[in-house]
């Protein structure tokens, strides 16, 4: 066909153009959602509690991601520094990704397990303490700031409506208002017993450590 | 006065304002982020001064800030001149105007507070996505009408690179930014995992694709040609080139995932369409170099000839190197690295700064009826910016490939080398080097704002008639 013709209507240039730039994206997408085969369910991959949701959620606020990936590759380098190549099946409750570019700092898609609690609890405070030369900012307000906890609920009920399996009693407010509470202060008298000092439950850096821990540890692999 | 019958400089005038302004600022908050990954106390331990925060800060300001502004002013110039007519609308230019400009303040303050989708590029919060929506679709509008209104009966190259920029942009956007919302700043998105992950890339590349390379090359085909008063060299590359570009593009996302979750089959795709698209690339790298045929003596004495000539240059590098990064085995040394920080500058200081710095030298002058301020200055712009790209862009090769190759660094017995940390250290200077580099590449753009603010201020914003032959009253 001339050139010139398309040139003298847009419309039909338009149209020419959404229709290619359609079909590598298509061709590429679908078959994620339509061939099961493509991303292999792992049972024992379990949705986010509620503390650990909310420390994902900080984790995004403080745009963790810029320095630090979730995704081992399957190299031997990688599965000896981290630990097993990450699989499809995990990330099935990640909404969003949080797969990184750059590894300012490690990967810590099989972080959880690594460190104590206690040691988050320091390094979060300044990294330097427990890792010199560390160029990782302190997170002084996160131990200051009170967890936010007002709209877990709703978090979590909208979650449910995208498919993650929350069952009608894992949204009940009192259980999730339970829960958290209990976790919380499990993983701060953790800590309480580490360091010897007053670790109050509420703050949001808790929350954090509580997510850092579930990354990667839902396969068992740490003996 | 009868508007109809001059074009609309004002608004071109603000974008233009505000390409530079926030380019200055955007390349600003850069710096600020490449002196925190040398010194970490920069960021004082307040919260919205951390890197977390504030690189986000820097990538949505000089894409959406810089880049798009520039786009902006030099698509509203442009336009009406390829089709001469004033613009469809003064009204739809003015809400573009400044519902842009509205966006971007409220996205750097949502950034700075927290308040973020957490994906690259696509960190505006939920309802920042939909005024972003509406704004795009105000200036769809605004363009697709003024080109169904145009007086000649072909579209200009440079008119098919806009289109297409505006009709693949709105689909990604909308696309990658499908959620459910919790509150107006909190968003889940209808995708999960590696599905997500796949969205996301497809659109960060092509965001890559048609708002730092399609507009680029649009503004190129236009305002080069004018500049040094040469024709485009070939009419039948530009359409071979068009073509294949806007096709190819977008299959490259997956380069982006290699060795991740994503299916294997998927990543093989990405690759091989990275590969194939050197040729594309290169055919609008070559088209716009030989444009110089015969008026290669303005590389010697005019800055905007420069400014063009080392643009395409650093274009036909990182198309070159991008393709070479989709190779699997070199994607497996440089992913995660600053190797890709090292090539998204070159294509980010050297393609997409020099080319909008050319147009805006160029376009400046002429919107204020007067001459450059500066031709020294801006030739001494040209080559301060020139170090500073290399000195950024070397930096990064450096630090990219120690880092990659002390990652995997093992000993006779089979144990890792290094720990992480003592990667670390090593990097140290050479991120000492980049902030170097960029601030050298920052003190130019100053030069620039300086230099064209002079000439606004010597030069005064008259109107101009689109047909000056049939005068006033035609
Ligand atoms: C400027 C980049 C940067 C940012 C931002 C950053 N980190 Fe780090 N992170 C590092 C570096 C470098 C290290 C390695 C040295 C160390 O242990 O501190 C590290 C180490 C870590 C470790 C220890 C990993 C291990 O097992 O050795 C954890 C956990 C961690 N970061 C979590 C986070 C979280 C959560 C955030 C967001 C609140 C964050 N980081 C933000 C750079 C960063
Ligand atoms: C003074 C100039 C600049 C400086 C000092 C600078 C500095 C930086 C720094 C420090 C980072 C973070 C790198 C990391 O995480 O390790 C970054 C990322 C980035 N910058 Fe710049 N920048 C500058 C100009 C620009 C311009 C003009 C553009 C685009 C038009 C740009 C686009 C980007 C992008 C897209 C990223 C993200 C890279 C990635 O995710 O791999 N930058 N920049
Ligand atoms: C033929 C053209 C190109 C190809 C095939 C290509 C390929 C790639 C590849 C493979 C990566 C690395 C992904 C990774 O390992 O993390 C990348 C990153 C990137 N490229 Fe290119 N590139 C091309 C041109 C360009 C140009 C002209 C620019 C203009 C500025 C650009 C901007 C970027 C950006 C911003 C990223 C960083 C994304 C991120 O990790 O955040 N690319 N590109």
């Amino acid at each position: 066909m001339n050139h010139k013709k398309i040139e003298a209507k847009s419309a039909v240039m338009g149209v020419m153009v959404a229709i290619l730039v359609s079909i590598g994206g298509i061709v590429e997408i679908v078959p994620l959602y339509t061939v099961q085969e493509q991303i292999v369910k792992i049972d024992d991959v379990k949705p986010y509690r509620p503390l650990e949701l909310e420390g994902r959620d900080i984790y995004i606020r403080e745009g963790c991601y810029t320095c630090h990936s979730q995704a081992v590759r399957p190299f031997r380098d990688e599965t000896e520094r981290y630990g097993p190549y990450s699989k499809a099946g995990e990330y099935v409750y990640d909404r969003p990704f949080q797969w990184g570019s750059k590894r300012t700092g490690p990967d810590l898609h099989r972080d959880g397990g690594k460190n104590k609690d206690s040691w988050h609890y320091l390094h979060f405070k300044n990294p330097r303490d427990t890792s010199p030369g560390s160029i990782m900012p302190n997170y002084p307000w996160l131990y200051e700031n009170k967890l936010d906890t007002s709209l877990t609920v709703q978090k979590m009920t909208v979650l449910a409506k995208l498919g993650t399996p929350y069952s009608e009693s894992d949204l009940d407010p009192e259980k999730v208002e339970r829960r958290l509470k209990q976790d919380a202060e499990r993983l701060a008298a953790r800590i309480k017993t580490d360091l010897g000092e007053e670790v109050p439950s509420d703050t949001e850096v808790i929350a954090l450590i509580a997510y850092m821990q579930k990354l990667g540890k839902d396969i068992k692999w740490r003996d | 006065m009868d508007k109809k019958l001059y074009y609309d400089e004002s608004t071109v005038r603000w974008f233009s304002f505000f390409t530079i302004f926030w380019g200055f600022v955007g390349m600003l908050v850069g710096l600020w982020a490449a002196l925190e990954l040398a010194f970490w106390q920069l960021n004082f331990d307040l919260p919205y001064l951390t890197f977390g925060r504030i690189r986000p800060l820097h990538t949505n300001a000089v894409i959406f800030a810089f880049t798009a502004n520039g786009i902006f002013a030099g698509v509203y110039y442009s336009l009406q001149r390829v089709c001469k007519v004033r613009m469809f609308s003064d009204a739809l230019s003015k809400i573009h105007l400044w519902g842009w400009q509205l966006i971007i303040v409220l996205d750097a303050v949502c950034l700075l507070s927290g308040y973020t989708d957490g994906k690259e590029y696509a960190e505006p919060v939920f309802f920042i996505d939909i005024l972003i929506t509406l704004i795009w679709v105000v200036f769809a509008i605004n363009f697709f009408g003024t080109v169904a209104t145009r007086k000649c009966k072909h579209m200009y190259v440079a008119v098919w690179f806009y289109m297409s920029t505006i009709i693949t942009i709105a689909m990604l956007h909308i696309v990658n930014n499908l959620a459910l919302p919790v509150t107006l700043t909190k968003s889940y998105p209808i995708y999960a995992g590696v599905q997500d992950a796949l969205i996301q890339w497809w659109y960060g590349h092509n965001a890559v694709g048609f708002l730092l390379t399609t507009p680029i090359l649009g503004l190129m085909y236009y305002f080069l040609p004018k500049a040094v008063n040469r024709p485009v060299y070939s009419y039948r590359l530009s359409i071979l080139h068009f073509w294949s570009l806007v096709f190819i593009y977008i299959w490259a996302g997956p380069h982006h995932l290699i060795y991740t979750a994503l299916p294997d089959w998927c990543q093989t795709l990405g690759m091989v369409f990275s590969l194939m698209l050197i040729a594309p690339s290169w055919g609008g790298m070559i088209n716009g170099i030989l444009t110089f045929k015969g008026a290669w003596d303005k590389l010697r004495t005019d800055p905007i000839a420069k400014f063009f000539v080392v643009g395409l240059t650093f274009y036909g590098m990182s198309t070159f190197e991008g393709p070479m990064l989709s190779i699997k085995s070199v994607s497996a040394l440089g992913h995660f690295t600053d190797w890709i920080v090292g090539h998204v500058h070159s294509g980010a200081l050297g393609w997409v700064g020099f080319t909008l710095f050319a147009m805006l030298y160029w376009m400046v002058p002429r919107l204020y009826k007067t001459e450059l301020y500066s031709q020294d200055m801006a030739t001494k712009h040209f080559w301060i910016g020139t170090i500073g790209i290399l000195i950024y862009v070397t930096s990064m090769w450096v630090t990219g490939v120690t880092q990659g190759l002390m990652w995997r660094a093992v000993t006779a017995q089979g144990d890792l080398m290094y720990s992480f940390i003592e990667t670390v250290h090593q990097l140290h200077p050479y991120y000492i080097l980049r902030a170097i580099g960029g601030g050298i590449y920052l003190v130019g753009v100053v030069m620039m704002a300086y230099n064209l603010f002079m000439t606004m201020k010597q030069g005064e914003a008259t109107p101009t008639l689109i047909n000056p032959d049939k005068g006033q009253e035609a």
